[in-house]
């Protein structure tokens, strides 16, 4: 019996919950894999899949949103030897399941933390409470390609916000890998938007659209570029999360620090009866 | 057999010899054609079948054209001059189409070089409001009548329409024609309808919608153009936008054929709206270029070719600005109607 020729695979976007290839045809290789490589209309067409899944997820339930992405952690569960056979450690994979989880669990949650019914001066219930920013842009830590990525996209969605994210430009395959994860865990398409290729040429277009309303810098370690990428954010006054000063361990506690970047406090004054 | 129709890069102009032997003074030779179905019936099952796949090949050929930078500017600020913002929605108040032609006076209010639309396109009862708001401005008023968008309403009601939106200063008019007479064979009917209406019109416009999302072949589309034209419409348009097939390139190109080969015929131009589902600058300048490979450059002209849209032209204006600023723009930037 002759060898069986096996089918190899082009790794491709993740936009508005479809694989496209990159608009511009353009692919780069990676690990002996042709991976796309997006062009700046590839990031105008994931913004706008991002924005048109901005009703719907922020519109969802918080519980319903805390099922979907422990449903992400059960998919992940089930691809384990997939990642590690990308390089992935186990300890990585495992880490980046627990994260899933952890982040999952804090979508009903958040807003009892970070809500309040504040004391005023008057006859009024007056009640804060967090509401999703909108569509966020994130440059993934080009580091850790799976627990990295896990640990900035999952705090951002679990509050309804979409993304759009840049992933790691040396190693995108776990990125790709985990969009297939993403496709088939009930998350509604254009929640997350996953492009491969070259950071500093995506990275200004995706700074400087007016229609982006957050951008985490986290994996843009060259500072002169995350300083013009923030200077591009001011146009039209994103919220900004800066590169760390320090390199980050992923395998730590990650706080709530990156759940709350992206959150805006709505407050409501209701008149109280008698 | 091949069709040679499309196999050219420009479709060469059908003689009209293949016409019944009419020549180019064929002014005279339309005369009296709406007189009887069967004159209509032997003049429009007469004109040379549309080559379906070569009709739908052609304009997706042609939709592959790349129209960049100076090109693509100028293009889109062609468009914008050609759109006819519309609302022809039940819940439309006076307010809402005050604040339409507000924005068809100046569609972007943070760049005055945002060249105005060609007209505000409302019900008839709105004729007053939007007549008093454009007034002086250039830009032009259009109402829908006839019964829009079934056109299913006695003669006398339709003229009725009519001459009560010109009275309340429309200066366009967009009627629907009797898909039903006109698919049950009863050309006369239709042709009169049209002959009726454009005398109550005076000196208003005449659009005459085809609706080709109910006329199911090109065939169709081809003769209910000839009709309307023949029967003295000054623009034939797609559709009304309120059945699920509106505009689409194909049909838009059989129609600008249509234009062309009457101007040939007759002397007399016609302008062509497609109208409904066209939603953004790309589909736009496919259409621009279907125009110009099509009718030509005479018909690149808001006088000549409009587009009937709401939603458009804020893409146009979104891809204007990116244009300009060179980085992308995006909804919160544009009024929501």
């Amino acid at each position: 019996m002759s060898d069986r020729l096996a089918v190899r695979k082009t790794y491709k976007l993740y936009v508005g919950g479809k694989f496209p290839r990159s608009e511009s045809g353009r692919s780069y290789l990676v690990q002996d894999s042709n991976v796309a490589l997006a062009s700046r209309k590839d990031v105008r067409d994931a913004v706008v899949a991002a924005r048109a899944a901005v009703k719907g997820w922020s519109g969802a339930t918080a519980y319903n949103r805390g099922q979907i992405l422990y449903r992400v952690a059960e998919m992940l569960e089930g691809r384990r030897d997939q990642f590690v056979g990308l390089g992935e450690t186990p300890a990585d994979v495992d880490a980046a399941i627990d994260r899933w989880v952890w982040y999952a669990g804090w979508s009903d949650k958040i807003a009892q933390v970070y809500g309040n019914a504040n004391p005023v001066a008057g006859p009024y219930f007056n009640i804060s409470a967090p509401e999703p920013t909108g569509v966020v842009g994130i440059v993934a830590p080009p580091d850790s390609p799976l627990l990295g990525l896990v640990s900035v996209v999952a705090p951002a969605i679990v509050t309804g916000n979409t993304v759009v994210v840049l992933a790691s430009e040396g190693q995108p395959l776990p990125a790709v890998t985990l969009a297939e994860v993403l496709a088939t865990s009930d998350l509604p398409g254009g929640v997350v938007n996953i492009l491969t290729g070259r950071v500093a040429e995506t990275g200004p277009w995706l700074a400087a659209h007016m229609d982006v309303n957050a951008i985490d810098l986290t994996g843009v370690p060259d500072a002169e570029l995350a300083r013009s990428l923030e200077e591009a954010a001011a146009g039209n006054l994103k919220r900004v999360v800066r590169p760390p000063a320090t390199p980050i361990d992923w395998h730590a506690d990650p706080g709530l620090g990156r759940l709350t970047a992206f959150l805006e406090t709505k407050t409501v004054w209701h008149p109280k009866g008698v | 057999m091949i069709n040679h129709e499309y196999v050219h890069g420009r479709q060469p102009t059908f003689r009209l010899s293949r016409l019944g032997g009419m020549t180019a003074t064929a002014t005279s030779a339309f005369a009296g054609i709406g007189r009887s179905d069967a004159a209509l019936r032997t003049f429009l099952h007469g004109l040379p079948g549309v080559d379906q796949v070569g009709a739908e090949q052609r304009a997706a050929m042609l939709g592959t054209r790349s129209i960049k930078t100076t090109a693509k500017a100028w293009a889109i600020d062609l468009a914008i001059r050609m759109v006819d913002l519309t609302t022809l929605e039940g819940a439309d108040t006076p307010g809402k189409v005050r604040a339409l032609c507000a924005k068809a006076r100046r569609p972007d209010p943070a760049d005055p070089s945002a060249p105005a639309v060609a007209a505000v396109c409302v019900y008839p009862s709105m004729v007053p409001v939007a007549a008093e708001e454009l007034a002086g401005s250039g830009v032009h008023l259009a109402s829908v009548a006839t019964a829009f968008p079934s056109g299913q309403a006695p003669l006398d009601v339709k003229i009725a329409d009519t001459r009560a939106a010109v009275a309340a200063g429309a200066d366009e008019i967009d009627m629907v024609i009797s898909r039903g007479a006109f698919l049950a064979g009863r050309y006369a009917e239709v042709y009169d309808e049209i002959v009726a209406v454009k005398e109550a019109c005076g000196d208003a416009h005449l659009k005459v919608i085809l609706e080709t999302g109910e006329l199911a072949t090109y065939d169709n589309v081809r003769r209910a153009s000839w009709l309307a034209m023949l029967a003295g419409g000054d623009f034939i348009k797609t559709s009304t936008g309120k059945v699920p097939v509106a505009a689409t390139l194909p049909v838009t190109l059989v129609m600008l054929e249509a234009v062309r080969d009457f101007r040939a015929a007759t002397g007399r131009q016609v302008g062509v709206k497609p109208a409904g589902g066209i939603r953004t600058t790309k589909d736009a300048i496919k259409y621009l270029v279907v125009v110009n490979e099509t009718a030509g450059e005479d018909w690149l002209d808001p006088d000549w070719f409009r587009f009937g849209a709401s939603t458009l032209l804020n893409d146009l204006l979104m891809q204007r600005t990116k244009l300009k600023t060179g980085h992308y723009s995006g909804p919160d930037y544009f009024t929501v109607d």
